[in-house]
């Protein structure tokens, strides 16, 4: 063997292995039960470089959330803005205690939460709604002019439209730098428009289970600012309402009997679970705007079994026929293009494991496609080795020349459709993204296997002085 | 040696005539056919809720039927068979799960206990900025492969040649989605995709071929080179085509609900493909640089080519000269 040749193999022996090292925690971790690996997940014990598999594929939620733009408080740019509340989703989620949770941003204002194993979301998508925007505002419901717009709302039928603003004939009454909200139990109350202390100033939040009137209650500490800022407004305010408001809704309304500093506490006719859920949001911190649910999307984990039985059954009965195919039709040297295909298999897998990408079913198809590509590369090698073939042209030429003349065709075909695979990459979302993937990294592949590979394999055989190779 | 396809002498650009009449004929037809039958958007694109359901007793389709329509609203009923059944609603409500809790409601009433299995709501905004998103990843392909063929090809006729039977196959696959009424859905779009890729992967073999052979036969006229070209490659293109064949016909077979339709596509995609790169590409080729349709034996615009293959020669020559350098 040649020293060029044998640095061939070393390099695709030591590929191989680093693959199969790569592939052995997806092996171990898949054949686990079911039960085991939901524990090993929820303690956080899953193993980082592995193959995920798609909500498509393993059941689960996912909700794609738009961030309400025009109610941003307009202090910090857009993305800014973005990164805090996907920041602050992840803390809430995080609370609520699903495995494998992946929030990611989407466009310019889409944020996408995906829930694996979650087969009714409801109660993560009301954690995750909740804007938990908490503000301090005085209250004035005294005056003639606020008597005057509350029994106007109170005729109309449909006081707000549907963006939730006031209609005008209504807002026209309010007087300057006030404004009308809805109290929790019923009815309206005229509040200053600004709130000098908000939700942004605390420290911390926790649920009180027995509170004042028997209801569950939320207290809450200020950090040293926010002490600051309360102290002068319930200072100054004393003998007055101050509103509590959460959401754009009043949720009480006590009166302020001395200067308050560092604690406080919100009562209501909370249950047990919202009051949790309260706390929970209040802790993480305020979204920047409201969000908005705009698709919803959720798949039983009966139905993803189902699809991946099938779908996977089906591509490994394709494969294998292929493989049969070639070995019949092309002889040996379809063998040689065999073992590349399932190299290229292997390979593809564990830099799929590496990068701990996941696997959808357009991403099964992508790699589909790139098999068949691979296949398509030694098609045109074997068969320019026949057409040198039938020129008699000795063996050690026939492989050099087809190896030659079908490289130019290889290397553009495989090109122009990495090509598409990046566009896809770089405009598509979610599966049409995850085919991309998987047909960008088997292509490339390929490139190596089909090509590199097998042409070890020839050089390896001519070692032995062979004088022909079936084709 | 085993061969399906011994040397053949075909003359692929005699029938150009009848191919590009073809070509025609179905952008008419198909064309027509968008205007009376239109496209079955999914709600991916359109925006809707979907809601599948399995009843966990025998649940008649008539049934189902009249529990949704006593809602008042226009569901479309699919029956998978094993008591599952899928409802979807196209509709441009803002609020997402307004609409699935309806139907929920409507089978409930159906007094039969069932598990939801699959549920899909999308805005309307999503939808749009999906379709967007989709066109716009097919356009920029387009233009890439454009500029990638003439770049390695020398020859930006060879890049619209090759793209036009590109639109050919789209063309041809959106035909026939919209003549069975299938579903259109992200799955589908990555299909079309990935045909896009496959399409221009025949015609860069022949390409290649042409190459090689501007090379090799510098003296030989343009419809026979064209025709040699073809002629070599198509054993490979061929074994190639029906390997993916056998593949898609198992998907199509016995992939699953999710994956059919996307073979299904690639079904027609592959088989357009290898027609178009055959009776489409090459003859643009032949024609736009001949200037004319008949004549055909003649060399074809001797001047390109040879301004062709002087250019090649000329690279050769300053390539090897620098390696010699070196």
């Amino acid at each position: 063997m040649s020293n060029k040749l044998a640095v061939k193999w070393g390099i695709i022996i030591a590929i191989l292995l680093g693959s199969l090292y790569l592939i052995y925690p997806n092996y171990k971790w898949y054949s686990k039960p079911l039960a085991e690996r939901e524990t090993l997940d929820t303690l956080g014990e899953r193993p980082k470089r592995m193959l995920n598999l798609g909500l498509d594929l393993r059941g689960g939620s996912s909700l794609l959330l738009e961030l309400e733009v025009a109610k941003l408080s307009g202090k910090e740019p857009l993305n800014e803005a973005m990164a805090r509340a996907i920041e602050i989703i992840r803390n809430r989620i995080d609370q609520y205690g699903v495995a494998e949770t992946s929030i990611t941003k989407q466009g310019d204002k889409w944020i996408m939460v995906q829930l694996p194993g979650v087969s009714n979301p409801q109660r993560a998508e009301e954690l995750i709604g909740k804007t938990a925007m908490l503000e301090f505002r005085i209250v004035k419901n005294d005056t003639t002019e606020a008597q005057k717009a509350f029994e106007k709302l109170e005729a109309t039928d449909k006081p707000f439209d549907d963006d939730g603003n006031l209609i005008p004939s209504i807002a026209q009454l309010v007087p300057a730098g006030m404004q009308i909200m809805r109290n929790k139990d019923g009815g309206y109350s005229l509040v200053t428009d600004t709130a000098s202390v908000t939700g942004a100033d605390l420290e911390n939040a926790r649920v009180v289970m027995m509170g004042e009137n028997g209801y569950p209650e939320v207290s809450f500490t200020f950090n040293a600012e926010g002490a600051k800022k309360f102290g002068q407004l319930t200072g100054a305010n004393i003998g007055k309402q101050l509103a509590i408001v959460l959401d754009n809704t009043i949720q009480s309304a006590p009166v302020v009997q001395s200067r308050i500093t560092k604690d406080g506490r919100i009562s209501g006719t909370f249950s047990a679970e919202e009051a949790r859920a309260l706390a929970i949001v209040l802790k993480a911190g305020a979204l920047p705007a409201p969000v908005k649910v705009i698709e919803k999307k959720t798949i039983g984990p009966t139905l993803g079994e189902d699809s991946i039985k099938s779908g996977l059954s089906a591509s490994f009965y394709a494969l294998v026929l292929i493989l049969i195919f070639m070995a019949i039709y092309y002889k040996a040297a379809g063998v040689i293009a065999d073992i590349a295909l399932l190299l290229n298999f292997v390979f593809t897998v564990a830099i799929m494991s590496y990068f701990s990408a996941t696997l959808t079913l357009p991403g099964i198809a992508g790699m589909i496609l790139s098999l068949a590509m691979a296949i398509d590369a030694n098609v045109l090698i074997i068969e320019r080795m026949r057409e040198e073939k039938l020129l008699g042209k000795p063996v050690y030429e026939i492989i050099n020349l087809g190896y030659d003349k079908a490289w130019s065709a290889i290397f553009d075909s495989n090109i122009t459709t990495i090509i598409v695979g990046a566009c896809l990459l770089q405009f598509g979302t979610g599966p049409v993204k995850g085919f991309a993937v998987t047909l960008i990294i088997g292509l490339v592949v390929s490139l190596f296997t089909a090509v590199f590979v097998t042409r070890a394999i020839y050089e390896l055989i001519l070692t032995s002085n062979t004088k022909e190779i079936s084709l | 040696m085993m061969n399906l396809f011994p040397k053949t002498h075909i003359d692929f650009l005699k029938y150009r005539k009848v191919y590009f009449s073809l070509f025609g004929a179905i952008l008419v037809l198909g064309v027509i056919c968008f205007f009376v039958k239109g496209f079955n958007m999914g709600i991916d694109f359109t925006g809707g809720t979907m809601v599948q359901v399995q009843f966990n007793a025998p649940v008649d389709m008539a049934q189902v039927r009249s529990a949704l329509t006593a809602t008042g609203a226009n569901s479309e009923l699919q029956s998978y068979g094993d008591n599952t059944f899928s409802v979807s609603e196209k509709s441009t409500e803002q609020e997402v799960g307004v609409v699935q809790a309806r139907i929920e409601k409507a089978l409930d009433t159906l007094k039969v206990p069932y598990t939801v299995q699959q549920t899909n709501s999308v805005g309307p905004a999503v939808g749009e900025s999906m379709t967007e998103r989709a066109l716009w990843a097919i356009l920029l392909s387009l233009v890439f492969i454009i500029i990638y063929v003439a770049f390695r090809f020398s020859n930006i006729l060879w890049g619209v040649s090759g793209v036009v039977a590109l639109f050919h196959d789209l063309f041809v696959m959106a035909v026939a989605f919209s003549l069975t009424g299938r579903e259109i859905d992200l799955v589908v779009v990555a299909a079309f995709l990935t045909v896009a890729g496959f399409s221009i992967n025949d015609t860069i073999v022949i390409f290649d071929r042409m190459r090689e052979n501007i090379r090799l036969h510098p003296k030989m006229s343009f419809a026979e080179l064209i025709n040699t070209s073809i002629n070599e490659t198509l054993s490979r293109t061929v074994i190639t085509t029906l390997t993916v064949l056998f593949a898609l016909l198992i998907l199509y077979f016995f992939g699953g609900e999710v994956i059919n339709s996307f073979a299904f596509a690639m079904l027609i995609g592959c088989i357009s493909g290898v027609y178009s790169t055959i009776a489409l590409t090459t003859p643009l080729v032949y024609t736009w640089s001949h200037g004319q349709f008949n004549d055909g034996s003649k060399p074809a615009n001797a001047q390109n080519v040879e301004a062709f293959v002087k250019e090649q020669n000329n690279r050769n020559y300053k390539r090897n000269r620098k390696n010699k350098r070196r």
